[in-house]
């Protein structure tokens, strides 16, 4: 399990680093400094606004794309051809050929990964069966359905057993059913101790699957680690269910964010035991029905972080931080 | 490739032979599987057979005898009638007819094309409105030989040993440029190894620039610049189609060839079969390495279809001049200048120099020439079309700049 992944800092071993990456199209910099690291076993869920960097930087670490600068390595040595024939891919502008047949397609790709042909056809078999796809086999791609397609796209970048997974947006397009089976794949092939990284906008998809989230703005990794690293602030929420307004205030190192009715949410700045004090103040104004730690969802985390205007200002108490 | 990581499942990684035969293989299967590929072969296979035993019934029929009636009291004459005929590049059929009427009777139903009335004191032919244009030399030919014996019996001499030293007496020529000496079948032979390299060449340089573009449109080129680099996969997708565009001209020129031979077709002629056939084979190969890697390139600089045509017409503009120039000129004129200039210009030479090689007008030395000079031209634009395809390959949206690709990233 990824539970190693509690301590932050530098892991002695990353499977998967990415290393200081710059990339520009022209005078656009797609990439400033992105940095992080995928761990072995580990689903790590890649999100940011369209056009902050994830493609180049997935495409980067499968060489369909040279950086400018900045290094990807693979077990701590830059990554070369036969450690890239080893990643499953699946970009984010899907491409099989059309009017190849689904099973010849499969062994197609999967020969070009190195697999010989008797090999090929085996593993096409296996993931045209666990993806649902196998009556397919003899069909041209383009008579598929959309979810058909995916599924195909998925099985493509499998089919070689890889030992790191990169997926751009693999969950878009898919319906509730699909996702699931993406789901359940994705777990699968960590559980193997597959590095897996996949890209998405559905962040509560993300928060839930992910071990760990690396959140990008401007070509820069602002914030990675796992969801209960990215909450850990040095300015803790709370949120009170109790009195109504006027009694927070008064708290030592207290500033009220959000005052709603009942439900009051503060922030405690670095005062020891500063929630205890919150607590007592909060008791002594009246019954206090609830209290406890505010915990963003990843949505909350992720507006928290990219709405901030200045790169480099402001997100600096986030844990595992990429070089502003 | 030095270091070798072996996955769980066996698999090694890919050396560039490996992944290009795999590239090349595809390309194949797919051209093999289409029927549209299938049916295209067979089409042209059919066309050039049927055009065989076409051609020769048409030349059976162009020689075959012409009947002309010739009365009975001038009977004798017919052996020289049917001589002079020959000289002439006819064949003729004499019918006897005892009477003029019967005869004329015979020459106004168009059973016979003239008839000989009468023989002294000079020729008389009946026909029925004007003489036929081919018989008319050798009716004027026996006229003459006929007041010749009658000149020469009047003088006391022997008409026959007359007409024997006439007979085998023929001019010494001396040819200060001699021509070189071709036939219809040559000339045939040139004009259909000049569409076959044309169509073929062009056929098969579309296939690669569609490939190209379809590779890029679906995004699939995506997925396989993952596994393999960029000129693996112009190599592999060249070699392919390149292969399956041999195999159709292999088909064809055989097809060609063994019609052309089972017919007999080129019995009387001083084509040589073997070498236009061979030649033709390796002209498809030089120019179709060519075209196919400049197409590839070029293609590389679009991402639809429709924008293919034109990226390419440039190209195929450039194919048809020569073309134009060695299916009108060559076969007629194969040493007319801008012919034999053309035949050693890379770009050009795939397309006049078969048609040279088919005429007899080339040396070997001058047709391994123009081989060496568009071969030698090749590297180059392996080089370009490299560098243009690595370039263009990933780039999406509307079409890149030529000079963009050249230039560097």
């Amino acid at each position: 399990m990824p539970a190693a992944t509690v301590s932050v800092g530098i892991d002695p071993v990353p499977d998967l680093s990415i290393d200081a990456l710059e990339k520009s199209y022209g005078t656009v910099r797609a990439l400033r400094g992105m940095t992080f690291d995928v761990r072995a076993g580990e689903i790590f869920g890649f999100v940011g606004a369209n056009g902050a960097g994830k493609s180049t930087t997935m495409r980067i670490v499968l060489g369909v794309l040279a950086s400018d600068a900045g290094e990807v390595r693979w077990d701590g040595h830059p990554i070369d051809a036969p450690v890239r024939h080893r990643i499953g891919y699946m970009p984010e502008e899907r491409g099989l050929y059309p009017r190849m047949k689904v099973g010849e397609q499969l062994v197609y790709l999967a020969r070009l990964h190195g697999l010989d042909p008797a090999a090929a056809r085996r593993a096409m078999e296996h993931w045209t069966d666990v993806l649902g796809i196998a009556e397919r086999r003899g069909d041209e791609v383009l008579k598929l359905s959309l979810g058909n397609q995916q599924r195909v796209q998925l099985a493509a970048a499998l089919v070689h057993s890889p030992d790191l997974l990169v997926l751009d947006e693999p969950f878009s397009g898919l319906d509730p059913l699909a996702v699931d089976v993406m789901s359940g794949v994705l777990r699968e092939q960590a559980a193997r101790g597959v590095p897996v990284m996949f890209s998405s906008h559905q962040l509560e998809l993300v928060e839930r699957l992910c071990d760990r989230v690396g959140i990008v703005r401007a070509g820069q990794a602002v914030a990675v680690g796992t969801i209960e690293e990215l909450r850990r602030t040095e300015r803790p929420r709370w949120v009170v269910e109790g009195p109504a307004d006027g009694w927070a205030a008064a708290v030592p190192g207290v500033r009220v964010v959000e005052q709603d009715g009942t439900r009051t949410v503060v922030e405690v700045d670095g005062v020891p035991d500063g929630d205890q004090a919150l607590l007592r103040a909060a008791l002594a104004a009246g019954p206090v029905h609830a209290f406890g730690p505010d915990r963003p969802s990843l949505v909350d985390l992720y507006r928290d972080v990219v709405a901030t205007d200045d790169v480099g200002q402001a997100h600096d108490s986030r844990p595992e931080e990429a070089h502003a | 490739m030095s270091t070798t990581t072996t996955g769980p499942s066996g698999s090694v990684p890919l050396s560039s032979g490996r992944a290009i035969r795999l590239v090349a293989g595809r390309e194949v299967r797919t051209r093999l599987q289409s029927k549209a590929f299938v049916w295209t072969t067979v089409a042209f296979v059919a066309v050039i057979v049927l055009g065989g035993v076409v051609l020769n019934l048409v030349t059976s029929s162009g020689t075959q005898a012409k009947a002309v009636g010739v009365l009975s009291d001038v009977a004798a004459v017919a052996p020289a009638l049917e001589a002079s005929a020959t000289a002439v590049g006819q064949q003729v059929e004499t019918r006897t007819f005892d009477d003029r009427a019967a005869g004329e009777a015979a020459v106004r139903d168009g059973e016979v094309v003239a008839l000989v009335a009468a023989v002294s004191p000079s020729l008389e032919v009946v026909v029925k409105q004007t003489p036929d244009q081919q018989l008319a030399p050798a009716f004027g030919a026996l006229a003459q030989q006929l007041a010749l014996t009658s000149a020469v019996e009047q003088l006391g001499g022997d008409p026959a040993q007359v007409a024997q030293q006439v007979a085998t007496a023929v001019p010494t020529t001396t040819s200060l440029e001699p021509a070189p000496e071709t036939d219809a079948a040559q000339v045939v032979a040139g004009i259909v190894a000049g569409i076959l390299l044309f169509v073929s060449i062009m056929t098969a340089g579309q296939l690669v620039a569609q490939g190209v573009v379809e590779e890029k449109s679906s995004r699939v080129v995506e997925l396989l610049l993952a596994t393999v680099r960029p000129w693996q996969l112009m190599a592999g997708k060249v070699l392919g189609i390149g292969l399956i565009g041999l195999l159709q001209v292999v088909l064809i020129v055989a097809a060609g060839a063994g019609t052309a031979f089972g017919l007999g077709l080129v019995e009387t002629s001083s084509l040589d079969l073997g070498a236009t056939a061979l030649w033709s084979l390796v002209w498809f190969v030089v120019g179709f390495a060519t075209y196919a890697v400049v197409l590839a390139g070029l293609a590389a600089l679009v991402s639809r279809q429709e924008d293919v045509g034109a990226v390419v017409a440039p190209v195929t503009t450039v194919m048809i001049v020569p073309y134009v120039v060695g299916i009108s000129i060559a076969p007629y004129a194969p040493d007319n200048p801008l012919v034999a200039w053309l035949s050693y210009v890379p770009f050009c030479a795939p397309m006049v120099m078969p048609i040279r090689i088919a005429l007899g007008a080339v040396e070997p030395w001058q047709a391994l020439l123009s081989v060496g000079l568009s071969v030698a031209l090749i590297p180059l634009l392996v080089w370009f079309a490299g560098r243009v395809y690595s370039r263009g390959v990933l780039r999406s949206g509307g079409r890149m700049k030529l000079s963009e690709a050249l230039r560097g990233a």
